[in-house]
């Protein structure tokens, strides 16, 4: 147990004590280390102004993840390396790229864009096969219009660095947990539990995409935190034929793959949320745990028939998903316990599932409705159906009168229009800054009106449609 | 005004040169304010805000605000030793409010403390006794009420009661259109240091550092000469830095002159969205005649926007609404007029197309709504309407006499397959169960200069070293959009010596005095001659020199390479300005422009405003759910018209940038108020401004290569800023388009409003609907 940050920065170790533990990284960097390339354009990780990479130790490999260290405390960085725009010395391909296709006009998001575009040539984290578009999805540029950045993306050989040097320096450091000024980062599960009976009253924080901008923007102090993204055994991914069980640990981009090959709409539905930096941060169980009305996973995992864990000490009981969002602001969680884990049946052949996030902007907004479909069909008779709602209530909702309409009916045009109809008997949603109470409601039954067409390949999104070619 | 030389040196003018930041911007080693290595006791800065739209102070206690840990002190309008003023043109904008505040937001009273944590953790613990007034937050509030920030403005040339009447056919149509935040990714921010002796010194991410040190100086019982204001680079501006930068660094002088500390106001990014000005929200109606093939007879305009609390530009801006509701048509008897609503809600202000977009849109929807009811094609409408011989007067009694549009979009129609496209759309259509597609061809006329006559003018300061080495200020401000190479570029050009010998240095008001802003497209125009001008100055002193030692005329003197040549004489440029500061010649000179030609009179609002029109064409094709009501645009062509290009790779980066931020205030960019006018998407995550998937996956963006200005422009070349903006109305008609296939009546007139969210995209279906049924 340590009671300093220690980190490297660019191969050297920094010792980091007394300070405010919820110091972001972006505030140390620019304040104390005098690194003004990172800039901050929003506090609040929507513009990727600030991006760096953070690199750790996993299974005797280096992974580097690109964050917004806007809202990453400093003690987040223990035991991990860590590389700023200043790190690659102006002359790196990436910049030589950038500077060459004109992919920069004010110049203030453009470090972000460096950083990110530099962990997509080292193959950082969700960088891997993704669509430039999407490794850029979480930089904005009001000047570019990006093609001049995509045309520089494109320019940049992926080709990772040897860290072998940095690796073994990062293995040197014995990874325990940290303990300071109100800040506790536990190494274990079993500590974890153990330190929540005795601080019932901390907060948990996995990855600070909510939390920190309880600091950033609501000034908040925060006594007492527990840091669970360090956690080993909270960090596992298993994978079976039956389905998928996540660690309270799994960030977003760890189990993008995996939820992917769950069900493809799993995947496209991670691609939407946040972009890269948010999905190297945020973990599934904080979504859930958080209980946010709009969180586009529980909706998703609802319907799927997903189940959470919590644990309290070492007590553990096992809660279908949609029974532990009681109310808004509300859910089934004691004090001093924890959600562990988070457990999603995988799809039968025998099922339909269509999951649908409609939002202004397509990357890196939040729904206006995310809806979720999974459909058990026998002899064309629909024998099960789980439908479940984000954005329709104060929780993530199930639908049981749409259910109701579609359970022992043919599936056709028909019962999708009587599905859709029932859903006014489900919700009463709210009129908010993403959308009318009519428009959701609309919306919402136009998701399950749409599900027959591309049930029979007479679908299509705007997604993916193309331009005409003549 | 005669022909300039035309440049000498291949590879500098009309050459696609990198931004001169590039290097720096990707290495982070580009110093924005905030980078500035902080003076010792830098004190922070932050306000204490309304919580009402429209409210008398009853009182303030600030005990509580005064006793949070680090606040070192608290000041309110009282405060103020002069002028509590920070608007630019009718002293209506106040640093702190006094008694009275008028919108969600407004600034109370200013901390000052040692951390930014500090002052804006304390900045929320006054105690505010409010008599709240009734608000109004809508443009339909204040019409009803008769709220105004100036009597409403009439246009008229002919008579359009008559041209109605007498018209086969006649329409009228109703939209509206959001406003739009700027979201510069670099935030307002000003550091002021005091200086010795009641002088003052302020870094300032600003578009306009002229009129700020003026207001500074006034606020604050100085001198203009005792303020100087700098400015080396914004971080992205837009419009949204022209007159609002000064809220921000008012306030960081008053601290600075009251405490005797330097003091930096970093705002954060919510604040900076409530705190600030926006693009102007519009409500607009058109009552239209027309003949069979689609003609325009007659044309009345209602156009409505909301100014917010206070005046700030809005008058310039809805006047510049007014010219450009004609677009690239001829409008035989127009009435153009324009209401300027004072709403309770924060001021809104300069945006990228001042007033230009929320005009033309207006003109781009009569033709639509024209080739809806006549069943044409709407590009057919747009071309019948053109400007041509015989048909070259504008509203305003101008004559259009560099008219090219009609060439751009011909060419654009062949390029794009325009008419191939329609067709292939029209049977997708048919076809599809859900999906709709649209496209749709817009022209761009945008008139430049500042409609404001006496701004059309600029100043430039070039000092030549021994070494050879230039020193470069002007007015202009550098915001992104490559001002500075581009103007370095003509300078090194004058001299016949590498860009590199030319050090681009920080926009200073103790440099050059008395700019405008950086503002209305202008900078290249304005600035590039002034440069120009001194530049010219230098060479012919020191061609005369080189002339009187080789024995020749100073005409024969040639600059070329790094070295000038005369006779037998050939020696480098260096040696030549060591030589004239030998022979005791001035190597500093001074360069001035203003715009000629141009004049208006804006009570009658006829005259020549715009020395030129710049031009430019869009296709844009888009596809629509109509069960979800989201949108994407597919394929976009844009070409512009920006005379003979001074650097084409930075005139590309504008077009590009200009459409996709067009496309995002029409699509995406939603901006939300609640009842009581408290704005509600005041952060990234609420307000989304496109990204990098929201750009067409085809996008192909040309310069128009037969242009050139007919005006004696700076090289020939035109302004680039705006216009580009307004080629993503064609996003915006072909929605439109999309929508009325959706509706699936011909002749339904389109009723989508914008932004085009999916939920407006789906009411304006079920509108369609409803009507045609």
């Amino acid at each position: 147990m340590s009671d300093q940050i220690r980190f490297l920065l660019d191969g050297q170790w920094e010792t980091v004590g007394g300070i405010d533990p919820t110091t972001t990284v972006l505030d140390w960097l620019r304040q104390t280390k005098g690194r003004t390339g990172s800039k901050e354009g929003c506090a609040e990780g929507d513009c990727g102004a600030c991006t760096v990479l953070v690199g750790s130790a996993e299974q005797g490999k280096l992974v580097w993840r690109a964050v917004n260290s806007c809202i990453l405390f400093l003690p987040m960085l223990h035991g991990k390396a860590l590389r700023t725009v200043e790190s690659l010395g102006g002359e790196h391909p990436v910049q030589r790229a950038m500077v060459e296709h004109h992919g920069s006009q004010c110049g203030f998001c453009t470090p972000g864009i460096v950083m990110s575009l530099y962990g997509r040539s080292l193959g950082a984290a969700g960088t891997e096969g993704a669509k430039i578009e999407d490794v850029l999805a979480g930089n904005l540029c009001r000047c570019t219009g990006y093609g001049p950045i995509l045309d520089a993306a494109k320019a940049v050989p992926v080709q990772a660095d040897d860290d072998a040097a940095l690796l073994a320096e990062l293995q040197k450091q014995p990874h325990g947990g940290l303990r300071f000024s109100g800040w506790f980062s536990p190494a274990t599960a079993d500590e974890l539990a153990g330190l929540l009976l005795e601080h019932p009253d901390a907060r948990i924080v996995a990855g600070a995409t909510d939390v920190g901008l309880w600091v950033t923007k609501q000034h908040r102090a925060l006594p007492k935190i527990i840091y669970i993204g360090g956690i080993a055994d909270l960090s596992a991914i298993e994978e079976t034929e039956d389905g998928l069980t996540l660690g309270a640990s799994v960030r977003y981009g760890d189990a993008h793959g995996a939820l992917g090959r769950l069900h493809p709409d799993l995947g496209e539905l991670v691609r939407r949320i946040g972009a890269v930096q948010v999905r190297n941060a945020g973990t599934i169980a904080g979504n859930i745990a958080n209980g946010s009305p709009i969180g586009d996973m529980p909706p998703a995992l609802i319907a799927l028939g997903a189940s959470i864990t919590l644990r309290r000490g070492g007590e553990r009981r096992v809660l279908a998903l949609e029974d532990f969002f009681i109310d808004y602001g509300k859910q089934d969680r004691r004090p001093g316990e924890f959600v562990e884990s988070v457990r999603i049946p995988r799809p039968r052949p025998d099922q339909i599932v269509r999951i649908v996030k409609l939002s202004k902007r397509f990357d890196s907004d939040i729904s206006a409705v995310c809806g979720a479909v999974c459909l058990t069909l026998a002899k064309g008779r629909i024998t099960a159906a789980r439908i479940a709602f984000g954005g329709m209530a104060g929780i993530p909702k199930r639908a049981p009168a749409a259910e109701a309409a579609l359970v022992g009916s043919f599936w056709g045009e028909s019962s999708c229009e009587d599905a859709a109809r029932a859903l006014a008997e489900d919700f009463s949603p709210l009129t908010d800054v993403r959308g009318s109470a009519e428009y959701r409601l609309i919306a919402a039954g136009n998701i399950l009106r749409r599900l027959w067409f591309e049930a029979n390949g007479l679908g299509g999104t705007v997604l993916s449609a193309e331009a005409i070619d003549v | 005004m005669s022909e300039l030389p035309p440049p000498q040196t291949p590879g500098l003018v009309h050459a696609a040169l990198v931004h001169d930041s590039a290097p720096l911007h990707v290495a982070g080693t580009a110093l924005y304010v905030d980078d500035v290595p902080e003076p010792r006791g830098l004190l922070h800065l932050a306000f204490g805000q309304s919580r009402e739209a429209h409210a008398r102070i009853v009182s303030m206690d600030l005990a509580e605000v005064k006793a949070a840990p680090g606040v070192v002190a608290v000041f309110t309008a009282a405060d103020i030793p002069g002028e509590n003023n920070v608007a630019p043109v009718a002293h209506d904008d106040r640093l702190l409010a006094e008694d009275l505040v008028e919108f969600v937001g407004q600034p109370l009273f200013l901390v000052a403390a040692s951390s930014v944590k500090a002052a804006r953790k304390a900045a929320r613990l006054g105690k505010i006794v409010y008599e709240p007034l009734p608000a109004l937050t809508t443009i339909a509030q204040a019409r009803e009420a008769g709220a105004r920030i100036e009597p409403d403005q009439v246009m008229r040339r002919g008579d359009v009661d008559q041209a109605l009447a007498e018209a086969p056919f006649r329409l009228q149509g109703r939209f509206e259109l959001g406003g739009q935040e700027h979201f510069y990714l670099e935030g307002h921010v000003a550091m002021a240091v005091p200086g010795e002796d009641r002088t003052l010194h302020v870094l300032s991410s600003t578009q306009h550092p002229s009129e700020m040190q003026h207001l500074l100086a006034h606020l604050l019982k100085l001198r203009n000469a005792d303020v100087t204001i700098e400015v080396r680079r914004m971080g992205g501006a837009f419009g949204g830095k022209e007159t609002q930068a000064v809220l921000f660094a008012a306030a960081a002088a008053l601290v600075a002159m009251k405490t005797g500390k330097p003091a930096k106001f970093r705002a954060d990014r919510d604040d900076d969205m409530v705190l600030t000005g926006k693009r102007h929200d519009f409500a607009t109606g058109f009552d239209v005649g027309f003949d069979q093939e689609g003609r325009i007879l007659g044309l009345r305009y209602d156009l409505a926007s909301r100014c917010g609390m206070s005046t700030d530009l809005s008058k310039a801006i809805n006047d510049r609404a007014m010219f450009h509701a004609d677009n690239c048509y001829y409008l035989p008897a127009v009435e153009i007029v324009s209401h300027r609503f004072k709403t309770h809600t924060v001021s809104n202000t300069a945006f990228r197309g001042f007033g230009g977009p929320q005009g033309m849109i207006a003109a781009e929807r009569v033709m639509d709504t024209i080739a809806a009811h006549l069943n044409l094609d709407p590009l057919a409408v747009r071309q019948a309407n053109f400007y041509g011989p015989g048909r070259d007067v504008t509203p305003y009694q101008m004559i259009v006499e560099d008219f090219v549009a009609d060439r751009l979009v011909e060419e654009l129609r062949i390029t794009s397959r325009y008419d191939e496209r329609r067709a292939a759309i029209a049977a997708f259509n048919r076809t599809h169960p859900y999906l709709r597609r649209g496209i749709a061809l817009t022209p761009v006329k945008f008139g430049i200069s500042f409609t404001t006559s006496f701004l059309n003018q600029a100043g430039a300061l070039i000092h030549l070293y021994t070494d050879g080495s230039i020193h470069l200020n002007h007015g202009g401000t550098e915001m992104g959009q490559g001002l500075m190479i581009k103007v370095a570029q003509i300078v090194a050009d004058v001299f016949g010596v590498p860009l590199s010998a030319v050090r681009i240095v920080a926009t200073r008001t103790d440099k050059v005095p008395n700019t405008s802003a950086t503002a209305a497209s202008s900078g290249t125009d304005l600035n590039g001659m002034a440069a120009f001008e001194a530049a010219q100055i230098l060479r012919g002193r020191l061609a005369e020199l080189m002339a009187f030692e080789a024995g020749c005329e100073p005409e024969e003197v040639l600059f070329a390479d790094g070295r000038v040549v005369a006779g037998d004489l050939d020696i480098t440029f260096a040696e030549l300005c060591s030589k004239a500061h030998m022979a005791r010649v001035s190597l500093s000179a001074t360069g001035f422009y203003a715009t000629p030609k141009i004049h208006y009179d804006r009570a009658s609002h006829t005259g020549r405003p715009f020395l030129y029109f710049s031009y430019g064409a869009a296709v844009s094709e888009v596809v629509i759910d109509t069960l979800t009501g989201e949108s994407r645009t597919l394929r976009a062509d844009l070409l512009a018209d920006v005379g003979c290009s001074i650097n084409p790779a930075i005139d590309l980066g504008q077009v590009e940038g200009g459409f996709i931020q067009g496309m995002g205030w029409l699509t995406t960019e939603e901006l939300v108020y609640d009842a009581k006018g408290k704005l509600l998407t005041h952060a990234p995550s609420t307000y989304k401004i496109p990204t990098a998937s929201d750009r067409p996956p085809i996008l192909n963006v040309s310069l128009w290569q037969p242009g050139k200005n007919r005006e004696p422009t700076i090289h020939r070349s035109k302004a680039v800023g705006e216009p580009p903006f307004m080629l993503a109305i064609s996003v915006w008609s072909a929605l439109t388009q999309a929508v009325a296939a959706a509706v699936g009546k011909p002749g339904a007139v389109p009723t989508l409003d914008a932004p085009a969210t999916p939920e407006r995209i789906l009411a304006a279906i079920a509108a369609g609907k409803a009507a045609a049924s």
